[in-house]
């Protein structure tokens, strides 16, 4: 009986390798794709227990971990959240991190950055547990607030940029969401939180500032005004057929000015018509650059490509690709299919302030170790130049007439020079139209560039023009970062 | 010139108290670090909970010295060290659902059942003065082994929990009746075994090659095959099906050494399950979360889907190579994880590596039982010995292949380590029996040795010395049945 028990124990030892091997495969070989599973909640388990690093703005945390005597051991805490929104997203144990810096500067807050090497390096010889990084952001509270506060109950965003390095000033979107409903510790009313706010009116969840897109109307005109002047062919005192009602091409159909009038004149002059924001004279301009011209322009100025690393889901203005007559001089308009964000918007305001450069926006201004060392600053980058210097000091002198006498008086600060250029953007008969706002100022040494939108006229309702809702928008937002 | 030299057997006592110091130390060591992992500072009662273990395994160290004095000395201390480091890990489970506000007792209890469970051990080692005895009792055995299947399906008793009817419940206290089951199952087979065995082997018509043995010689083996595995289809208990099969199997090749009993084992065993598979749902539910574990919708799918097996995965892939730590790993996320789930938080908190070490202990804990099988010179011990140690080496490889996707996953309890009473009492007598037989197996036999006219007892042989009779105590039995093969004592030593 002896050579079968030995046999057995062969067998015995067989099975027991078998096992060996499988542990092996989950723990070793397998383990890197299991806990990547997206169901895996270990993983979300793991980083709540270590410190999540804050967002700050100028010295304060708007996102913050505290450390909580429940199974995770760190919460969650939005201050103020319903203002910056927009900004920090959300961190929640239902859906992860997501819509803002939370999940752009996930990497870093959590200390997995490879940036981050040489703290996570000691905290793994000190035996500490792992801190994540706090990112400092651009932003000015006051500009931020002013924004919030000027919008009230009406729908709407602002982005307020400096011209001159493109870091994000403000970034307001109205209604905000509390963040802090979301990174409750109880699954279930976290995604309780998270489904009322996916139905919620006015879709908080979504920033208006950089996620949604909207025709940009007369804004618009600055691109196609631009496109005019970089042809050569114009000057701002080149005049421009201004009829009541101009005829599309290969259309039957015709385009009116706002309020049914004309402009004053006809024929008028470039700034004149930018002043007083003229249709029929901006229309026949884009007939006659031609559709390439303008969306070369746009381009330029960014449409169609995305500002990478500021926020997620950022959406990508765009010019018409292939449109026909009728529908270029609609799109010379900022009407048709061309869309944009206000954060596109701000980002041409910008660019004409700074000389025709247009700097990449940036939201992250330093990244700080938990040991307050510095891990990375953000430097000033060039993303284009859409102009010349000498284009955009023309259009800043159109658009200090915009605000002096023309459609947008309403954004006139005393003592200080502000371009701006108003719009009003027709969605369906049937809906009041958007209003836009978009300004630099002081004009001869810009400081801040700004874009607001108010959704379907907000408190005006059908009779809002970008020059009654959204330019004491934006007078606010100047006044609060010029103040002193 | 041959000179005859004595080899000196070790009783080993000493290196066993050795090695239960290790044991207890692994075990202790573990419930302390629990408590400074999860609150930065020892378990309250963590002078008891030492004094308890250590009474206990000092208890049945000092019992082998005074009845089994030739003893393996390696089973004990594996077997402490396994509890041991269960018991840790079942406070550990403790601690992490009370920080969630669940309450949760089970460390106390099993430690509880830990002292049972010795108590029987030690009954066992001192009433059970040689495993012989337990020959005479073959068909009481069977008739109680088949009793113990059915309990569970007697109504009012028998008790259905989570899809299983494997519970008996009298008067608060819950048992698993397969449990022990499996003990008086290996004693019915050892003893109708080799009594059989020539008649097995031999008598029985060839068929294309294979020896197929006689009608009615399979009879009684047959009855209790087939009532066991049809009691356990009733019982809806495929973990335990499969745990009898394999000691079937085994135990009838070992008496007969014939392959045949082997191919014609795993012929029945496939077809019975691809027979259940076609036959039950919830046979072919197992073998799709078996296969498709990690698809959304089996994940997803309740009852019957894949949720704890695959949570069981991720808790083991997150503890990587060197795990989390005791006390900061999450294995309360996984259900069961105190239990059938055991292997996965001990995974999880200490790594692949602690996995390894703790199979190569299992490793260790059967090969001694096998190397007690070799051992000892009659037939009888030689398969309750072998089949205990196997029974031990299936249950490892259903749970922890059931639970790192090597076979489908199936109900059993990870011997030692897993919480609940009926397995920590039966495989502590399971630990007790090996003890006894290993006892015999390595007494020395009686031997002739030589002593030297002054009356000194020097080993050295010298041709004009008396002869007297040494040994363990008892004379050899030249009557035992079996094929008997002396353990080597005494050796030629060419010179």
């Amino acid at each position: 009986m002896n050579t079968p028990l030995r046999r057995l124990a062969t067998v015995v030892l067989v099975m027991f390798l078998a096992l060996l091997g499988s542990v092996t495969t989950v723990q070793y070989l397998q383990a890197g794709s299991l806990n990547n599973d997206p169901r895996n909640v270990r993983t979300l388990y793991r980083e709540f227990g270590n410190a999540r690093g804050s967002i700050v703005v100028a010295g304060e945390a708007v996102a913050s971990s505290t450390p909580v005597d429940d199974a995770f051991g760190y919460q969650r805490v939005y201050a103020d959240g319903p203002l910056w929104s927009a900004v920090t997203g959300f961190y929640s144990i239902a859906n992860g991190a997501g819509w803002g810096l939370e999940d752009t500067a996930d990497d870093v807050l959590t200390g997995r950055s490879d940036r981050l090497f040489f703290s996570r390096l000691r905290d793994v010889l000190t035996g500490r547990s792992p801190e994540g990084a706090t990112v400092e952001t651009t932003l000015d509270p006051a500009a931020q607030r002013a924004a919030r506060d000027a919008l009230g109950g009406q729908r709407g965003a602002v982005v307020a940029l400096d011209p001159r390095t493109g870091a994000v000033l403000a970034l307001v979107s109205t209604p905000g969401y509390d963040p802090n409903a979301l990174a409750v510790h109880d699954t279930a009313a976290a995604s309780a939180a998270f489904s009322e706010l996916l139905a919620a009116e006015g879709n908080p969840l979504r920033s208006k500032a950089s996620q949604e897109l909207y025709p940009p109307g007369s804004t618009f005109k600055l691109v196609t005004a631009a496109a005019a002047l970089e042809s050569g062919r114009y000057t701002a005192g080149s005049t421009l057929p201004a009829p009541t009602e101009l005829p599309l091409p290969q259309s039957t159909r015709t385009l009116g000015n706002f309020g049914g009038g004309g402009c004053g004149a006809d024929p008028v002059s470039l700034a004149e018509a930018l002043r007083v924001s003229c249709n029929t004279a901006f229309a026949s301009l884009g007939i006659d650059l031609g559709a390439d011209a303008l969306r070369a322009q746009a381009e330029a100025f960014g449409f169609g490509t995305t500002v990478e690393d500021l926020l997620p889901s950022t959406a990508t203005s765009a010019f018409p690709e292939a449109p026909d007559g009728a529908q270029t001089a609609l799109a010379a308009i900022g009407q048709g299919d061309v869309t944009a964000t206000p954060l596109q918007m701000a980002m041409v305001a910008a660019a004409i302030a700074n000389g025709g450069t247009l700097m990449r926006p940036y939201l992250v201004d330093t990244v700080r170790a938990a040991d307050l060392s510095v891990v990375s600053t953000t430097e000033p980058d060039v993303l284009a130049e859409p102009v010349s210097e000498e284009t955009a000091a023309t259009l800043t002198q159109m658009m200090l007439g915009v605000v002096e006498s023309g459609s947008g008086t309403a954004a006139r600060i005393g003592g200080v020079a502000v371009a701006g250029k108003t719009g009003t953007a027709q969605t369906t008969a049937d809906v009041a139209p958007h209003a836009w706002f978009t300004a630099f100022a002081p004009a001869e040494d810009p400081q801040v560039a700004v874009a607001v939108l108010v959704e379907n006229g907000g408190d005006l309702g059908s009779d809002a023009t970008g020059g009654r809702v959204a330019a004491p928008v934006a007078r606010a937002v100047l006044e609060a970062v010029l103040a002193p | 010139m041959a000179t005859v030299e004595t080899h000196r057997v070790r009783a080993g006592r000493w290196t066993e108290l050795g090695l239960l110091v290790l044991s207890l130390a692994l075990g202790i060591g573990a419930y302390a670090l629990v408590g400074l992992g999860t609150a930065q500072e020892v378990p309250a009662n963590w002078l008891g909970h030492a004094g308890v273990l250590t009474g206990l395994a000092l208890a049945v160290h000092l019992v082998l010295r005074w009845r089994a004095p030739w003893a393996d000395p390696v089973i004990l201390p594996v077997a402490v060290a396994l509890n041991g480091v269960g018991l840790a890990m079942i406070h550990r489970i403790d601690l992490a659902r009370q920080t969630r506000g669940v309450e949760s007792a089970f460390a106390g209890r099993q430690l509880m059942w830990t002292a049972v469970s010795v108590a029987l051990a030690l009954a066992v080692l001192v009433l059970l003065r040689d495993h012989r005895t337990l020959r005479r009792y073959t068909y009481v055995a069977m008739l109680a082994g088949l009793a113990l299947l059915v309990l569970p399906l007697v109504p009012v008793i028998g008790q259905t929990i989570n899809g299983a009817r494997i519970w008996v419940r009298v008067g608060g206290v819950g048992m698993q009746p397969a449990e022990f089951g499996k003990i008086a199952l290996a004693v019915f087979f050892a003893g109708y075994l080799v009594s059989n065995r020539d008649t097995l082997a031999l008598a029985g018509r060839r068929v294309l090659g294979l020896q197929l043995p006689r009608a009615r010689d399979l009879g009684p083996i047959l009855v209790v095959w087939g009532a066991s595995l049809a009691v356990l289809v009733l019982e809806r208990d495929l973990g335990t099906s499969l745990l009898f099969f394999g000691m079937f199997v085994a135990m009838l090749y070992l008496a007969t050494e014939r392959v045949s009993w082997v191919v014609l084992g795993l012929a029945l065993f496939a077809g019975g399950a691809a027979l259940a598979a076609a036959t039950f749902g919830h046979v072919a539910a197992r073998f799709d979360v078996w296969l498709h574990a990690l698809d959304d919708d089996v994940y997803r799918r309740s009852p019957g889907g894949s949720g704890q097996l695959v949570q069981g995965l991720w808790g083991m892939a997150s503890g990587g190579l060197f795990g989390t730590g005791w006390g900061e790993g999450r294995p309360d996320l996984v259900p069961y994880a105190e239990s059938d789930f055991i292997v996965a938080s001990l995974g999880e908190e200490l790594g692949l590596t602690g996995l390894m070490a703790i199979l190569s202990l299992y490793l260790v804990l059967v090969q001694r039982g096998l190397r007690t099988a070799l051992g000892v010179r009659d037939g009888f011990g030689k398969l309750l010995a072998g089949g205990l140690a196997f029974v031990v080496a299936v249950q490892c490889f259903v749970v922890v292949g059931g639970v790192t996707r090597l076979i489908p996953l199936t109900g059993l309890t990870t011997p030692f380590l897993a919480y609940g009473g009926s397995s920590l009492v039966a495989n502590w007598v399971v630990v007790a029996l090996l003890l006894r037989i290993s006892d015999e197996a390595r007494r020395p036999a009686p031997v002739v040795r030589t002593t030297t006219p002054g009356g000194g007892t020097a080993g050295l042989a010298t041709p004009a010395a008396g002869v007297e009779i040494l040994g363990g105590g008892r004379p050899a039995r030249a009557g035992d049945e079996g094929d008997d093969q002396p353990t080597e004592v005494v050796r030629g030593v060419p010179r």
